[in-house]
């Protein structure tokens, strides 16, 4: 049961993150929290062109909250703005239940699917893509206002 | 006290979580479980004497009051007070903090004041005095700790001047159950001229207390952590100090007379009770008081420093776990706040329950003393007087099953 939610993929994501370091010149960032668990990420992002060049993270927390974090930068890297958005309404949808993930669209990301079984948990895996979504929109994200 | 005979009484605990695991309950830090004496009380009193308390003339109303009143008188003599003036009845250590903060705070702070608290305070015993402060123009000061969380009263010394208008601190951590020398610290506070409060909402459930022997001006009783009902306690303060202190809350109740522009209010502790008070749940607290009496809180704390040395020993064996406070259980309560090497509490508090060991992961609203620990936050296992070695074993057996995921 709980290698439902621990699964391989994750951890691995926990004990190497990917993009974990901050950019220098980032064209824009913001720092999201969880205030019940202390979970935080910084998020950064260069956007060229309406695409997301590049993404990277800094923080800590639970391995969720940073494993979350460390697979968005790979998903996001690359992609039109149009299809982060996308992308993070597929991943919400996800974490709410709604919809099955589709491994063509999130990748590693689907691994996530097990947290929506332990309702305490989702917000830190969202934690990172409010993190994210406010950076592009340039303002601060906080996990406990956004759930 | 046989904590095997004592867990029977509490009917939560024969429950199974819907994996059907039995409940590991190692959360009563948080809030405690009832026996089924409190339960009984509560609706004892709703299903034969639910009324308003002091108002009816009526003989329904008179054994109300009569049983509000016992619960009041119970809890006076369980804490060495000197009599049932002495207890004002509100939701617990929140409220009664914020009371004092205000009815004696905002009269009696000023600028050049100080307010001294430690760095081990829940954020109940914090956040009140900022407001305060702000409200006042004294200055919040911090006792330091030690890294083990020991409070040294060299350190009190240093920070207690004739500034110090009010000493505040906790009679046990609610993180590391550390127990600060309150007699001492009462002693230094008074020479100085100051009031002294404890913060009694993780002591008062878990050790004798005698308010005349520790000193102290205020003692503030959480009901829900000594296996009462949530929302029942109050705040012991001396009439002295009563009599001086502005009211908190106006309404119903807490007056004299009403007139137009002014009011006259009722002695103390009536006061500080505006309004319908928590009626059967003050009576439940009552009841609980009676349970742990019969028990006998010698007993009670010797069962837990037990149990504490138990749960230090079987960590250290499982190795790789880092525990926080004194390694020493005859110098600390019955909570133990860890960390396993690699593994997020976060993670921790998950894989346990899913073995149905109920654990608290986070920051235990203890911010400032997390940033003094540098960890943003700990698992914190705690126990009562219905824990016994068999739930630390679990706890135990869990932490292993964290290990295979992490190591």
């Amino acid at each position: 049961m709980i290698d439902e939610l621990y699964r391989e993929v994750i951890l691995d994501h926990y004990k190497s993150p990917r993009n974990k370091r901050g950019i220098e010149a980032a064209t824009c960032s913001s720092h999201g929290n969880n205030p019940l668990c202390g979970d935080e990420v910084t998020v950064y992002a260069n956007v060229e062109d309406g695409q997301l060049a590049e993404a990277a993270f800094e923080g800590q927390g639970c391995s969720i909250s940073q494993a979350s974090a460390s697979m968005m930068t790979e998903a996001v890297a690359g992609r039109s703005l149009d299809e982060v958005h996308s992308l993070a309404k597929e991943f919400r949808a996800m974490m709410a239940g709604e919809a099955e993930p589709s491994e063509d669209e999130l990748g590693d990301l689907a691994a996530l699917r097990g947290v929506v079984r332990y309702p305490a948990r989702i917000k830190c895996a969202v934690l990172a893509w409010d993190t994210l979504e406010q950076a592009l929109e340039g303002g601060e994200a906080r996990g406990a206002a956004a759930h | 006290m046989d904590a095997e005979i004592v867990r029977k009484d509490f009917p939560l605990l024969e429950r199974t979580t819907s994996k059907g695991k039995p409940i590991t309950y190692l959360d009563s830090a948080a809030t405690s479980q009832k026996p089924r004496q409190v339960l009984d009380a509560v609706r004892e009193f709703d299903e034969h004497y639910n009324s308003n308390v002091h108002r009816g003339v009526y003989e329904l109303a008179e054994q109300a009051t009569d049983r509000y009143e016992g619960a009041r008188s119970k809890i006076a003599s369980f804490i060495g007070a000197s009599g049932p003036e002495t207890i004002v009845f509100n939701r617990g250590t929140t409220e009664s903090v914020n009371l004092v903060a205000y009815a004696w705070g905002r009269k009696f702070l000023g600028e050049g004041d100080e307010i001294l608290i430690s760095e081990l305070e829940h954020h109940s015993n914090i956040v009140p005095w900022q407001l305060a402060a702000r409200a006042t123009g004294a200055a919040l000061k911090y006792i330091p700790v030690t890294d083990e969380g020991r409070v040294e009263i060299d350190a009190v010394e240093a920070a207690i001047s004739d500034r110090t208008k009010l000493v505040a601190i906790t009679g046990q951590s609610n993180v590391l159950g550390v127990m600060p020398p309150l007699e001492e610290i009462g002693r230094l506070a008074h020479a100085a001229g100051a009031r002294f409060l404890v913060d009694g909402a993780q002591l008062v459930p878990h050790a004798p207390v005698d308010v005349q022997a520790i000193g102290c001006d205020f003692l503030t009783i959480s009901g829900h952590k000594m296996l009462g009902p949530t929302a029942s306690g109050g705040l012991y303060a001396t009439t002295e100090v009563m009599e001086e202190m502005d009211v908190f809350l106006g309404g119903g109740e807490m007056i004299e007379e009403v007139l137009k522009d002014e009011a006259t209010y009722k002695p103390p502790p009536y006061k500080f009770e505006a309004g319908t008070p928590n009626i059967s749940q003050e009576v439940g607290l009552g009841a609980a008081v009676d349970y742990l009496e019969a028990l006998g809180m010698e007993a009670v704390h010797a069962h837990e420093v037990e149990l504490t040395a138990y749960a230090l020993e079987r960590l250290d064996e499982l190795g790789g776990v880092r525990v926080f406070g004194p390694t020493d259980a005859t110098e600390r309560g019955g909570a133990i706040s860890f960390w396993v090497e690699g593994s997020h509490p976060h993670d921790v508090a998950t894989i346990l329950d899913e073995e149905g060991v109920c654990v608290r992961a986070g920051h235990h609203c203890a911010q400032v003393l997390m940033r003094r620990l540098e960890v943003p936050a700990t698992a914190r296992a705690s126990f009562n007087v219905y824990t016994t070695r068999e739930d630390v074993d679990r706890l135990v057996e869990g932490l292993e099953k964290v290990k295979a995921v992490f190591g």
